[in-house]
C-alpha cells in the first residue's frame, strides 16, 4: 500500500485543500507521498515536507505545470501511477478537473468527493446534493479518489521532515494552451478554510448591498460567500458560490442572509457547525437547517448587527 | 462543425429525494425525471453556435432505459438535429459512459463534444474528463463561456479563484457549468417537430465496451440531522447566544 497525494497550490503557497487532503491520506494504510507539479514551486515542496503525515515529497518543475493544466497534470502523474495503489487530490476545481483523466487511463472508477474513509476500499460519499450519504467499495486493484476538505481536518503543518525528490517532467500534452485569468483579490480568509461566513443570497437585492456584509465579515474576520441566485443576478462573481456545485464549505459559524436554502444551496453549507438565517420570510427553507433563526428584514438588523459587534 | 452532446435523466432537480427504506438507494419509483440541468445547458450552447452558424450539425446521445427516449425527445425540441439512446437497463458508471461516448465519436467524428460538468444524482463530475483522456483530447471543463474560431476554441472556466480562459485545439471536450446560458423553453411547434426527427437506438452490448461496474454501493442512507434550532426575537438576543451558547464570537 501507497498513496500519492497530488498538492493543490499557487507556485508559492499549498493550498488548504491540500492538508485536508493529506489528512484522509493518512487514514490509509499505505505511506504518503505527495506530488508537487509547478513552476517555481520549490517553497510548496518545503511547506508540504514540514506537513505531519507526509514521507516524501516528489517536485516536478516545467513551464508547461505553471498553470496545472489538466491534460498536462494528467500525463505527469501517469508516470508516477505504477508505484502506487491510491492517487488522491481535494475535490476542488484544480482536482476534479484532471483526476478523472488518470483514472480513465488506468482503466479506474475514480470515487470523487469523499467524505469519510472506512477502509482502504471503502468510503463515504454524498450523492443527491448532500441529502443521501452513500457507502461504496471499489473493486478496482488502483483507487483514484477525490477528498471533500470539509470531511477531513488539515494535518498540522509543522513537525514533519519529508525528503524533497525531484522527478522527471513529462512531455507537454500541447492540446490545451493557458490564455488568462481573472482572480478575485480579497484580504479576507478563503471561503473553503474559513472560520466564519457570511453569505448573502437574492434578498441583499444588489451588489453594492453586499458592502453591509463585508463590514460584518471584517468585523468577525470572516469570508463572504453568496447563493447562486445572487451570483446569477450578478450581485458577486462566481467564486462567491456556496452549493452543491459551487464550494462545499463547514465553518464554525455561518451566517446566512436573505438567503432562502434551496436544497442546492443547503447541500454546500449545512455541515457548517452553528447556522445563523436572517430572512423576513419565516417560511424560508433555510430555517430548517439554522440553529439561530432571525426573521426580520435584513436592511434593518444587518446594521444593527454591525453595531453591536 | 459537428457537435456531439451527451445527456443524462435524472431525478428532477426540484424533488426532494428520499433515501429507500432498506437502505439500498433512493426512492425512484413514481418521481419526476428530467433532464439533468447542466445537460439542458449544453444542449443549449450547442444549438446556441448552431445559430451562430459555427456548428453544423448536432447529435444528442443519452445512455439508458426506454425512457430516455422522452429525454431526447427534449434535447430535439430544443435544436438537436437528430439522437442516439444506448438503451441498458443498468446503471453505468462515469468510465463505462466515458467507453460508450468514445465508441459513438469514433463513429460520428464530431468536433466538440458537450457535456454537462456533472449529474445531480451521483455529483460525480468525471464523464467528461474521462471521455477526453480516452479519446486523447484536451478540455475545457466547467465552461461559463465558449468561442470558437480557426479550428481552436477559447473557454472561460469558472475555477475556486475566479475565471480561467484556456485554448483548446480541435477537436475538445467542454464541459458545462451553470452560467454558460441560460436554456430556452421548447415551443410546442418544435416538440411536435421533435417527434419527427431521427432516433436511433442500439443495444449498449452491440459497442462491445466493457462497461461492468466497479464500485459496489454497501449503503445509502440519510444524512445526520441536524439538531432543531430556535428563533430569537433580536439581534441582541442572537449576539447573546452566539457569544454565550454557542461560543462561537
Amino acid at each position: 500500500m501507497a498513496t500519492l497525494v497530488i498538492a493543490e497550490h499557487n507556485n508559492s503557497q499549498a493550498q488548504a485543500s491540500t492538508f485536508n487532503t493529506i489528512a484522509a491520506a493518512k487514514l490509509l494504510s499505505g505511506e504518503t507521498t505527495v506530488l508537487v507539479a509547478g513552476h517555481n514551486c520549490q517553497s510548496v515542496a518545503e511547506q508540504i515536507a514540514k506537513a505531519d503525515g507526509v514521507t516524501k515529497v516528489l517536485v516536478a518543475d516545467a513551464e508547461h505545470y505553471a498553470h496545472l493544466l489538466a491534460e498536462d497534470v494528467e500525463k505527469l502523474v501517469l508516470t508516477q501511477a505504477d508505484n502506487f495503489t491510491h492517487i488522491l487530490a481535494p475535490a476542488s476545481t484544480f482536482g476534479k478537473n484532471f483526476l478523472p483523466r488518470v483514472a480513465a487511463l488506468l482503466d479506474v472508477q475514480q470515487i470523487s468527493d469523499i467524505t469519510a474513509v472506512e477502509s482502504d476500499d471503502t468510503f463515504q460519499r454524498p450523492v443527491y446534493a448532500g441529502n443521501a450519504i452513500a457507502t461504496v467499495k471499489s473493486n478496482d486493484s488502483k483507487k483514484v479518489i477525490t477528498v471533500r476538505s470539509t470531511g477531513f481536518d488539515a494535518v498540522a503543518q509543522e513537525g514533519g521532515s519529508a525528503a524533497i525528490e525531484s522527478i522527471a517532467t513529462a512531455e507537454q500534452a500541447g492540446t490545451a494552451n493557458y490564455v488568462g485569468e481573472e482572480l478575485t483579490v480579497s484580504e479576507r480568509p478563503e471561503l473553503t478554510s474559513a472560520r466564519v461566513i457570511v453569505s448573502g443570497g437574492r434578498g441583499m437585492g444588489s451588489g453594492e448591498n453586499f458592502a453591509m456584509l463585508e463590514e460584518l465579515a471584517d468585523k468577525l474576520g470572516a469570508a463572504v460567500g453568496a447563493s447562486r441566485a445572487a451570483v446569477d443576478a450578478g450581485f458577486v462573481p462566481n467564486d462567491y458560490q456556496v452549493g452543491q456545485t459551487g464550494k462545499i464549505v463547514a465553518p464554525e459559524l455561518y451566517i446566512a442572509v436573505g438567503i432562502s436554502g434551496a436544497i442546492q444551496h443547503l447541500a454546500g453549507m449545512k455541515d457548517s457547525k452553528v447556522i445563523v438565517a436572517i430572512n423576513k420570510d419565516e417560511e424560508a427553507p433555510i430555517f430548517q437547517v439554522a440553529d439561530y433563526g432571525l426573521v426580520a428584514d435584513l436592511f434593518k438588523v444587518i446594521p444593527e448587527l454591525n453595531e453591536a459587534l | 462543425m459537428k457537435i456531439l452532446v451527451a445527456i443524462k435523466r435524472v431525478i428532477d432537480a426540484n424533488v426532494k429525494v428520499r433515501v429507500k427504506g432498506d437502505n439500498t438507494g433512493v426512492e425512484t419509483a413514481n418521481v419526476k425525471m428530467s433532464m439533468n440541468p447542466f445537460c439542458e445547458i449544453a444542449v443549449e450552447e450547442a444549438v446556441r453556435l448552431k445559430e451562430q452558424g459555427v456548428a453544423s450539425e448536432i447529435v444528442a446521445v443519452s445512455i439508458g432505459n426506454q425512457q430516455c427516449q422522452e429525454t431526447l425527445r427534449t434535447a430535439l425540441a430544443l435544436g438537436a438535429d437528430r439522437a442516439i439512446l444506448v438503451k441498458t437497463d443498468d446503471d453505468v458508471e462515469p468510465l463505462g459512459v466515458a467507453k460508450v461516448l468514445k465508441s459513438i465519436v469514433e463513429k460520428e467524428e464530431p468536433q466538440m463534444v458537450l457535456l454537462g460538468k456533472q449529474s445531480i444524482d451521483g455529483d460525480n463530475n468525471q464523464t467528461g474528463q474521462m471521455l477526453g483522456a480516452l479519446l486523447g483530447w484536451g478540455q475545457g471543463t466547467f465552461a461559463s463561456k465558449v468561442e470558437v474560431a480557426d479550428g481552436k476554441t477559447q473557454v472561460t472556466r469558472e475555477i475556486d479563484g475566479g475565471l480561467q480562459t484556456v485554448e483548446l485545439s480541435l477537436p475538445a471536450i467542454v464541459t458545462t457549468d451553470l452560467r454558460l446560458n441560460e436554456p430556452r423553453f421548447a415551443s410546442l411547434p418544435n416538440i411536435m417537430k421533435a417527434k419527427r426527427k431521427p432516433l436511433d437506438e442500439m443495444a449498449i452490448a452491440d459497442l462491445g465496451v466493457d462497461v461492468a461496474p466497479r464500485i459496489e454501493t454497501l449503503k445509502v442512507e440519510n444524512p445526520p440531522a441536524r439538531k432543531e434550532g430556535v428563533k430569537v426575537e433580536s439581534v441582541a438576543e442572537l449576539v447573546n447566544k452566539l457569544k454565550n451558547e454557542a461560543k462561537v464570537i
